[in-house]
């Protein structure tokens, strides 16, 4: 609420900027024929009063390419892990299914929890962690690379097994020390041109910015195909693209201060589906 | 003889300040958000600063603004308020300030400093994502002197 109410008086002392903020559209989003939910009430403690999803602010044909996997151009890549997941790799001569079965199954609601406290790392881990575990531990096997063609590609896999289902991330015990952290990273105002992503994605969604549409900022439907650079785009390559575009020293995919921000980030798209694969400009 | 060593001297002050260039970024005054002199010791050229406006290495002032007058340049932000009129809604003090270090005018705005050099948080070497090695203003101080003039031909 806080934040709210920073980002109110920011807006009131430009009438304009005000008067400009418009509203996401008011289209519903259904992939195959099931409805997946782009808009929700906040919680108390959220700074914004209502969620929506970054595929309400994309245009008609965009949007479009996400409502039928047949047309989704992330299925692509889906179809290469899906091979993935079933190849045998590395010394201890396993493939992802020999252990974990069916990715439908084995695979269900993971996505959804993402990222969340390991034990035994000691660290709150993103989706990339885990595979590369059992990639270098479990198959000894050469870890893939964050970011990259076969990491997203797995992720997408894995993500797509949670879509509908509400993002649900846990920042209590351990983990909240993170969230602190994510936090704090989320209200500072990097590089030259000192922009936080609140500047942008809290106090401005809805408004144009140069040629885009403003969004929220929600992380519920990565990895993302981009229609810019026709690839899969991870979380955490997202969120280097928005530093860097504030003419900062950005962090690195995979970095301790990305993977607290990704949960902060989840957290404020709490409630939100799922929606890997998604489709971006 | 002594009114002429005076005038000597105050003509050498002068010339001095004339040729000591543009004022650095550090020691710009601020009065209420408005700077009275110009930057760079000369006056600006209007065209040039229309083109720093909508040239996105440079001003990219358009992100963020949206202006009837730049009609012809593609792709118009709404972060800000809207340009026009703005040449009779502050004075050339005033939108030197504004252009130069908005925060001074506006506490907490979401509008870049386009000649600070310093106070950043992990600056980055342009948009490479790299460190910075050296930080140079976003605009040069005759840079923002042709914004300032191009800014006040905007009247309604
Ligand atoms: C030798 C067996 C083995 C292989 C091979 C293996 N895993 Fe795992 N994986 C595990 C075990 C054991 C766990 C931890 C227990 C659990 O969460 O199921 C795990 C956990 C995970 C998790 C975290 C799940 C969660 O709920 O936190 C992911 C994601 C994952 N594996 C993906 C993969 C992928 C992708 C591959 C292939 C590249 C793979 N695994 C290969 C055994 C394996
Ligand atoms: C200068 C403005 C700006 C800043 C600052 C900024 N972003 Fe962005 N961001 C954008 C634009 C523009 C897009 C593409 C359109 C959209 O979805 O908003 C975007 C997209 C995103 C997306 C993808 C949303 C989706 O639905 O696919 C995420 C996630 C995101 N930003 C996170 C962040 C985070 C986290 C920060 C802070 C580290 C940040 N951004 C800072 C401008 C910004
Ligand atoms: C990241 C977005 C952004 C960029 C880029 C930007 N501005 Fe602004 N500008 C704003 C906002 C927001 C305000 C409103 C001030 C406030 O916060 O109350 C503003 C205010 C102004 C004002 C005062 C307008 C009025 O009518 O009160 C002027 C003049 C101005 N900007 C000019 C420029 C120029 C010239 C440039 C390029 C050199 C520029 N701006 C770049 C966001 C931006």
């Amino acid at each position: 609420m806080r934040h709210m109410i920073a980002a109110l008086c920011a807006a009131t002392a430009s009438g304009l900027a005000l008067a400009a903020l418009a509203e996401p559209d008011d289209q519903s989003l259904a992939v195959d024929g099931v409805e997946l939910v782009t808009e929700i009430k906040a919680s108390d403690e959220h700074p914004l009063d209502m969620l929506y999803s970054g595929w309400r602010f994309r245009t008609d044909e965009t949007q479009a390419l996400q409502t039928d996997d047949f047309d989704n151009p992330a299925f692509i890549f889906v179809e290469q892990a899906v091979d993935a997941w079933d190849t045998v790799e590395g010394e201890a001569g396993k493939s992802c299914a020999e252990c974990h079965g069916a990715v439908e199954e084995s695979m269900k609601g993971v996505r959804a929890g993402m990222p969340k406290w390991d034990a035994e790392a000691g660290e709150v881990w993103s989706v990339e962690n885990f595979v590369n575990r059992c990639r270098t531990e479990r198959m000894q096997a050469e870890p893939w690379k964050w970011d990259k063609a076969d990491m997203n590609a797995m992720a997408a896999l894995i993500g797509l097994q949670s879509r509908g289902m509400p993002v649900d991330v846990d920042v209590s015990g351990p983990a909240e020390p993170w969230f602190k952290r994510g936090e704090e990273m989320y209200y500072t105002r990097y590089g030259q041109l000192e922009l936080s992503c609140a500047s942008c994605h809290e106090e401005n969604y809805g408004n144009m910015i140069r040629a885009d549409h403003l969004s929220q900022g929600h992380i519920n439907g990565f990895p993302t195909y981009r229609l810019k650079n026709t690839k899969l785009n991870s979380v955490h390559g997202r969120f280097k693209g928005c530093i860097r575009d504030t003419r900062a020293h950005t962090f690195k995919p995979g970095s301790e201060e990305f993977r607290a921000l990704e949960l902060y980030v989840a957290w404020r798209g709490e409630g939100l589906a799922v929606e890997t694969p998604s489709v971006r400009q | 003889m002594k009114q002429t060593v005076l005038g000597l001297v105050i003509s050498a002050v002068i010339a001095g300040t004339a040729i000591a260039g543009p004022v650095s970024p550090q020691s710009v005054v601020y009065a209420d958000g408005a700077v009275a002199a110009s930057l760079s010791g000369a006056t600006g050229d209007p065209s040039s600063g229309r083109e720093i406006i909508i040239t996105k290495g440079q001003g990219n002032c358009i992100a963020c603004h949206a202006s009837e007058a730049l009609a012809d340049a593609a792709w118009h932000g709404e972060v800000g308020p809207v340009l026009d009129g703005v040449g009779d809604r502050w004075s050339e003090a005033e939108l030197r300030g504004i252009i130069a270090n908005a925060k001074m005018m506006f506490e907490g705005t979401v509008m870049p400093s386009f000649y600070k050099t310093d106070g950043f948080i992990r600056p980055g070497d342009g948009y490479t994502g790299e460190p910075a090695t050296q930080i140079d203003p976003i605009l040069s101080a005759q840079q923002i002197e042709d914004v300032v003039a191009y800014l006040m031909t905007l009247k309604e």
